[in-house]
């Protein structure tokens, strides 16, 4: 909605969530981290590609913090001798592909599909759950196998079996707030008012489940990424010479014992996005809720305090 | 002497992320065996925050506690340790609260939850078990030894408050203290807990600490009064006196503002009902909510539904604005059928019937500005105003209804009770309704707000000439404001008739017990109060 502008005693939303996010700093750091991970993500392949697929064989697992080889190979080699740090990067735009499309496509489906059986009528929201049950009693590795089999495996395929085995997730938790919401007295004011159910669903219930579906989504990122490592383990995922993070880990796992930092890196870079995602939906819950949002707009004028 | 509880120079701090706020400065009063102290106050007013003190109830930090006394039976309870408070809780100072359900467990029977009171402090089970048949029976439950086998969501609201007193008096303690004991109840129920208490008392000498914001709960158990406001004792005294002769500005308007004092309207006979309902009936499953409910509704008139939790009055209101499918009966609406209207239809007649809920918290959306909460209205109907009118309708809505235009931008939780209520008033006025339903409208609103509130509806009927039906639980709330009151008890029409005639001269018993239970700010009507309903009840 466009008439923010004509509140009279707030300032400009932009300014605004930016005074917020520099009151938080762990946020500001989170945000400036992913920034970099959607730059690598975008720009890593073009600028790096040769290098990450170069073998260097006299560099086979090259230990970290070797300074001399030059600063690609500061954080070591894998088992073919290839930098770890350019592959990591180069490996940034396929992971990030996949768990943020799985991710958004579940969380979307799932989300609209749980408003719809909280706020429909019971036999439709009873079809949707039995929908969901056959899917969640459905093992989803066997899943992927089946229909990475028969469609061949590529990124869309893996953004599709990845985000029907995760739809329930959302699918459920939805429903189970708006089954509680609908009740609250101001969707009733707002029936009484004559609003369409539409209305009802996307402007007064969806608002309220929102913060509940971002945090699982952020906690859902790093399952996606696993389980995509774990289906190329087996074969029906990413297929070298493509990587992601998640296959980088399992490669890494025969040397565990003699080159840990195979693995280290791109699991240290699955932890820091994960988290850097979490802060960041944890000052976004605080952020955008109006009855929150003096905590963080009290730290900020604090500290204009005593500076 | 040494009274029982003297209280002196207390002042409770909480830091809190907007500053310290004092919520209670330098307040004293005291208590005396067989005595009832009476501590009155609007919210916010520091009341509750005094009694948690005594119990040692305030979480530190970030409550602190920065001066003053709190002398039992001579001894400094705040110099205490933890342990030897704890002794002292429940066994010889115990209390009781608000809402019953929510300080009993769900889990465990009536009965464990009394024995274990006195087993906690050190009665073995047998005698435990006798002595919670006891006072069960006492507190007046039937079939008492059965109901020590129930749990607690099988008893009614009264008899949950009731099973509460059994338990705080199972240790026998010296002082009572009761916070708010029966806001949650039904007036009839209410004046039953209320006899009870007192009759507790003259049995075993304790005194009692009661805390209210009600004149009403005053006039009728205390001996004494002390009146608070912004944490601070404004007044203290003899009830009578007090009430007779009010030394501070805040007591004066505090009584002032008392409902029921007013003229009573006059309405006039007029031919052409705006609304007239017939028959209307409501059945969930096997259970009758609303039977054979039959009213006429005049343009400009308030129609008043008094009736104790269940009589069905909400139902109705909920029939009419089709929240609830009504099983049978007709209301015309101008000519027009509301209960078979189809869906299309509706939408557009939303327009003229509104309502406004009892907790205007819970009403308005918490993430919408006041902006967005009352354009919506012509967001959904765009045909009542063309979008470039909006700010200056807005303005003068919010003028209308005694907020400043410059609050447009604000959520509502930037707001107190009683402005929020405003904002949902001015969310009904923007779709220029010609009915509203006002669904307890006040009832969660402190005296002082609820008289400014009703004067508020009060002026736009007659401004406006917008129609109301005011659905209370309290009967001196619509005795300044109704044209006509209709009387409910348990799903059925009890008494229809004009104000001065259903006030004056009731005809039926049930609402003469209703008028006799309703409490009077006045402790000298009050007390008559007391000997007409003694006479009913004999």
């Amino acid at each position: 909605m466009s008439h923010i502008d004509t509140i009279p005693d707030e300032p400009k939303p932009l300014v605004r969530f930016a005074r917020m996010l520099w009151a938080d700093k762990f946020a500001l750091a989170a945000v400036l981290f992913l920034l970099t991970v959607l730059v690598l993500a975008v720009a890593g392949p073009h600028w790096l590609d040769g290098a990450a697929q170069k073998q260097n064989l006299r560099g086979r697992n090259a230990p970290p913090f070797e300074w001399e080889r030059g600063w690609l190979w500061v954080l070591g080699a894998d088992a073919l001798g290839r930098p770890l740090l350019a592959r990591i990067i180069v490996a940034t735009q396929n992971t990030m592909m996949i768990a943020a499309g799985a991710v958004v496509c579940s969380a979307a489906i799932g989300t609209v599909l749980g408003l719809i059986a909280g706020y429909a009528g019971k036999r439709t929201g009873e079809v949707i759950l039995r929908l969901a049950d056959v899917i969640m009693s459905f093992p989803s590795l066997l899943l992927a196998v089946v229909v990475l089999y028969i469609l061949g495996p590529s990124v869309g395929n893996l953004i599709v079996v990845l985000s029907i085995t995760r739809i329930p997730v959302y699918l459920r938790t939805t429903r189970a707030e708006v089954l509680e919401v609908r009740e609250r007295m101001f969707v009733q004011a707002a029936k009484v008012m004559g609003a369409s159910g539409p209305r009802i669903i996307f402007r007064h219930i969806l608002p309220v489940v929102l913060p509940t579906l971002t945090t699982i989504a952020t906690l859902d990122f790093a399952f996606v990424m696993l389980a995509e490592s774990s289906l190329s383990f087996l074969g029906i995922g990413i297929q070298p010479p493509d990587i992601t993070w998640g296959l980088m880990i399992a490669q890494g796992k025969q040397y565990l014992t003699t080159a840990w930092w195979l693995s280290f890196w791109p699991g240290l870079a699955i932890i820091l996005t994960t988290l850097s995602l979490n802060l960041l939906s944890n000052w976004m819950r605080i952020a955008l809720d109006p009855v929150q949002r003096w905590r963080l707009e009290m730290r900020q004028t604090r500290k204009g305090e005593t500076a | 002497m040494t009274h029982l509880l003297d209280v002196r120079d207390l002042s409770v701090e909480f830091h809190t992320a907007v500053g310290t706020v004092h919520a209670v400065k330098r307040v004293s009063f005291h208590l005396d065996r067989g005595e009832t102290l009476a501590i009155l106050g609007e919210s916010g007013s520091g009341k509750s925050v005094s009694s948690s003190a005594i119990m040692d109830l305030i979480d530190m930090p970030p409550g602190k506690i920065t001066s003053g006394q709190i002398l039992f039976d001579g001894r400094d309870l705040l110099k205490l340790p933890a342990s030897a408070r704890r002794d002292i809780n429940g066994r010889r100072i115990a209390m009781i609260f608000q809402d019953p359900l929510s300080h009993l467990n769900p889990v465990y029977t009536v009965g464990w939850q009394i024995e274990e009171a006195l087993t906690a402090h050190g009665a073995d089970r047998a005698t435990a078990r006798a002595e919670a048949l006891r006072l069960v029976a006492r507190v007046g439950i039937p079939n008492p030894a059965d109901s020590l086998k129930k749990y607690p969501h099988e008893f009614s609201g009264g008899q949950r408050q009731r099973l509460m007193i059994a338990m705080a008096l199972a240790l026998k303690p010296d002082l009572l203290i009761a916070d708010e004991p029966t806001t949650a109840l039904d007036v009839t129920v209410q004046a039953e807990v209320l006899a009870l208490l007192e009759e507790l008392q003259h049995e075993t000498g304790m005194g009692i600490l009661i805390i209210t914001h009600d004149l009403g709960v005053v006039a009728e158990i205390a001996d004494r009064v002390v009146v608070m406001n912004a944490g601070e004792v404004v007044e203290t005294g003899e009830t009578a006196q007090v009430y007779r002769n009010p030394q501070h500005p805040y007591t004066a308007r505090l009584i002032g503002a008392a409902p029921g004092k007013g003229e009573m309207h006059m309405p006039v006979p007029q031919a052409e009902p705006v609304l007239s309902v017939r028959n209307a009936r409501k059945v969930f499953g096997r259970f009758t909510a609303v039977e054979d409910v039959s009213f006429d509704l005049m343009p400009g008139e308030t129609l008043a539904i008094v009736g104790e939790s269940g009589s069905g009055k909400s139902t109705v209101a909920k029939m009419l604005l089709r929240l609830e499918e009504p099983t049978a009966g007709q209301a015309l609406w101008k000519g027009r059928d509301l209960f078979a209207m189809p869906p299309a239809e509706l939408h557009a007649l939303r327009r003229d019937l509104q309502m406004v809920f009892q907790d205007p918290t819970q009403s308005l959306n918490p993430r919408m500005t006041v902006w967005q909460l009352i354009t919506e209205a012509w967001v959904i109907h765009p045909a009542i105003l063309p979008r470039e009118k909006w700010k200056t309708r807005v303005a003068e809505l919010l003028q209308q209804v005694g907020l400043k235009p410059e609050m447009a931008g604000r959520y509502p939780h930037q707001f107190s009770g009683g402005q929020r209520q405003r904002i949902a008033i001015a969310r009904a006025l923007a779709l220029e309704p010609q009915l509203i339903i006002c669904d307890e409208a006040v009832s969660a609103l402190d005296v002082s707000v609820q008289a400014q509130v009703i004067a508020l509806l009060d002026d736009l009927r007659k401004r406006l000439g917008i129609s109301f039906i005011f659905i209370a639980h309290d009967l001196p709330v619509v005795r300044d404001f109704a044209d006509h009151v209709m009387v409910m008890e348990k799903g059925r029409v009890v008494e229809l008739g004009p104000v001065r005639q259903v006030f004056d001269s009731p005809q039926q018993p049930y609402t003469q017990r209703l008028l006799a239970a309703g409490l009077d700010p006045d402790p000298e009507v009050q007390a008559g109060r007391r000997a007409a309903r003694l006479a009913l009840a004999g």
